[in-house]
């Protein structure tokens, strides 16, 4: 299913000849499979699965159907970094803005952005007790951070405007292998350490105290949850931008599908979801056989916000 | 019946409870030196506000206490972690679990959760003691429902049923009849009382159900503005200290009947 998706889009090339491409033959088609379609299938499904699952910690950590991996003002930070980058270098010089400019210096001003802002939540979040005021400071956060952003906007020119607003498209196709390798070394990392608190999210199901009751170290599961979804989504968003929907609606999604609450099997299950939504997402952002491609973040929306709703009309009930 | 040293389970001196809101601490209760024994059935009792919750979560090290001194089985509360504590101490709070869609048996496998591994996967062990819970319970019928098509009887049970799957010496629960109708609160205090009596558990209720609790209770903590008094239920009715513990206009206790009887009528 995953070949087969990340195949059906864009130029000439079918399913039956991509598949001679991978073994020999045709250097412009193994060229476009693999410096290309190859390095965007594996970032979508990184990219799909990292930030559902990220998505579901964060709904059950913080028992809220609403939470998501960006209510840390993660995106918010990464969005910062870049409206900096963009709207505030460029101006001082025009040697630095072509750097600056490339895919890594967007990235690292991203990662930058998302690292300074989660630090700062999880420094607010060390001195509240309460798990829904750290929500609520995410999301004070988030909205501080968009004013920045305003601010800068609204003294910044067309063009960069424009740079901007396309970064924040977000996109799959901007990683070459050396960026793959790095996002999937973090993305092993952060879901390997994930697995690690999925006893105790299941016992956190019925709430903290009971949590508490049942031997959990509340401190330590929250810390670990909320660094390690923080950094697993800033770097996704630093290389391919805020990308809307997805940690938020796959968690529902695989939820309606799969009735169980039991995090052994949701965590993987939403993983899987996640990576085949982004993957099919992409396959239609692409317009296949068009030379044309929307912007991922806003199929992302178009397509999954109407079924998510279609699913809730259908089943009613919604658990987290 | 003299209770000696070495039955004691939990013993409190000169606690004090309540809650601090930043520097500030608010007493609910102070100089409380209460013991709880080994496979008694205790009733906390008192008014709404008087602090029962409260000397309950703190007991239960849900909330810190204020000043003074708890020890659990010999060893000083805040010495114990949480997973030990975990096999020792069980609790049937009041506040709703977050809606989900665990099934009734996954509820009550995660009372497995302080002798499972890292994973959380479960061994025969576990499977017997859930299935032991489960019979002690009487729910046969409705393990494979969601919890949230339970009535408020059954998920009260159920929620017994997940801390007896834990194993552990003392159950603890915050007004467990609340919202159930006469017929399933005697049901729920006749299922308590056969715990301590079948399988030597420790309970210790905040409960409103002072009729019921004065026909089945071992001991009663009654609780107002004065302190805590602790005793064998049928000293207390004696003595008229249950009499007194809602001396006002509105009702007087009739020690025969043993019921809180409303004065005018």
């Amino acid at each position: 299913m995953l070949i087969n998706l990340s195949l059906g889009s864009v130029d000439i090339p079918f399913k039956s000849i991509l598949q001679i491409i991978t073994g020999s033959d045709n250097v412009k088609g193994q060229y476009i499979v693999l410096q290309y379609r190859l390095p965007k299938g594996i970032t979508a499904v990184l990219v799909g699965s990292g930030l559902s699952i990220c998505g579901l910690l964060m709904q059950t950590l913080f028992r809220n159907p609403l939470a998501g991996p960006f209510v840390l003002g993660i995106s918010s930070g990464a969005s910062l970094g870049v409206a900096i980058l963009v709207f505030g270098i460029a101006v001082f010089s025009s040697s630095i803005a072509g750097i600056a400019f490339s895919n890594i210096g967007l990235a690292l001003a991203a990662s930058v952005g998302a690292f300074f802002v989660l630090s700062a939540v999880m420094l607010v979040a060390k001195k509240v007790k309460n798990t829904m005021s750290i929500l609520i400071i995410g999301l004070m956060f988030g909205s501080f951070t968009a004013a920045v952003i305003s601010v800068l906007a609204y003294f910044s020119s067309a063009e960069q405007l424009q740079q901007y607003v396309f970064w924040t498209f977000g996109s799959l196709g901007n990683l070459g292998w050396n960026e793959i390798l790095i996002l999937s070394i973090i993305y092993l990392g952060s879901v390997g350490l994930l697995i690690t608190v999925v006893k105790p999210l299941n016992s956190l199901l019925l709430g903290e105290n009971y949590a508490v009751s049942l031997g959990v170290n509340l401190k330590k599961v929250r810390n670990i949850t909320l660094i390690v979804t923080g950094l697993l989504t800033g770097v996704i968003t630093a290389f391919s931008g805020p990308i809307a929907f997805i940690g938020l609606a796959v968690p529902h999604l695989t939820k309606l599908l799969i009735k169980t609450s039991d995090h052994k099997i949701l965590v993987p299950a939403v993983g899987i979801i996640g990576a085949v939504i982004m993957l099919a997402s992409d396959t239609i952002a692409q317009l296949p056989n068009s030379e044309y491609t929307l912007p991922i973040n806003a199929v992302t929306s178009l397509f999954g916000a109407p079924i998510v709703i279609w699913l809730l009309i259908r089943k009613r009930k919604i658990h987290y | 019946m003299s209770e000696n040293l070495s039955n004691t389970i939990i013993q409190a001196s000169d606690l004090s409870i309540g809650y601090k809101t930043g520097k500030k601490a608010i007493h609910v209760a102070e100089n409380i030196d209460l013991s709880l024994y080994k496979g008694n059935l205790v009733c906390i009792l008192g008014k709404n506000g008087i602090g029962k919750s409260t000397l309950l979560r703190t007991l239960t090290k849900v909330q810190p206490k204020l000043s003074g001194k708890i020890v659990l089985g010999g060893q000083n509360l805040e010495t114990i972690t949480n997973t030990e504590l975990a096999k020792k101490m069980s609790l049937v709070l009041t506040e709703r679990i977050p809606e989900n869609n665990l099934s009734v048996y996954e509820l009550i496998a995660l009372g497995r959760q302080p002798y499972t591994n890292w994973v959380g996967s479960l061994t025969d062990d576990d499977y017997g003691h859930i299935d032991s819970a489960i019979a002690q319970t009487n729910i046969k019928g409705i393990i494979h429902k969601k919890y949230h098509e339970l009535s408020d009887g059954q998920l009260q049970k159920v929620m017994i049923a997940r801390a007896l799957a834990q194993n552990t010496e003392i159950i603890t629960l915050d007004e467990p009849t609340a919202h159930l109708d006469i017929h399933n609160k005697i049901e729920i205090f006749n299922l308590l009382k056969e715990l301590t009596q079948e399988l030597h558990k420790t309970i210790l209720i905040s409960t409103h159900e002072i009729h019921i609790a004065l026909q089945i209770a071992d001991e009663l903590w009654l609780m107002n503005e004065n302190g805590i008094l602790s005793g064998k239920t049928q000293t207390l009715i004696e003595n008229r200290s249950v009499a007194k513990l809602f001396s006002s206009d509105l009702v007087t206790f009739d020690l025969k009947s043993k019921q809180f009887i409303i004065n005018n009528y």
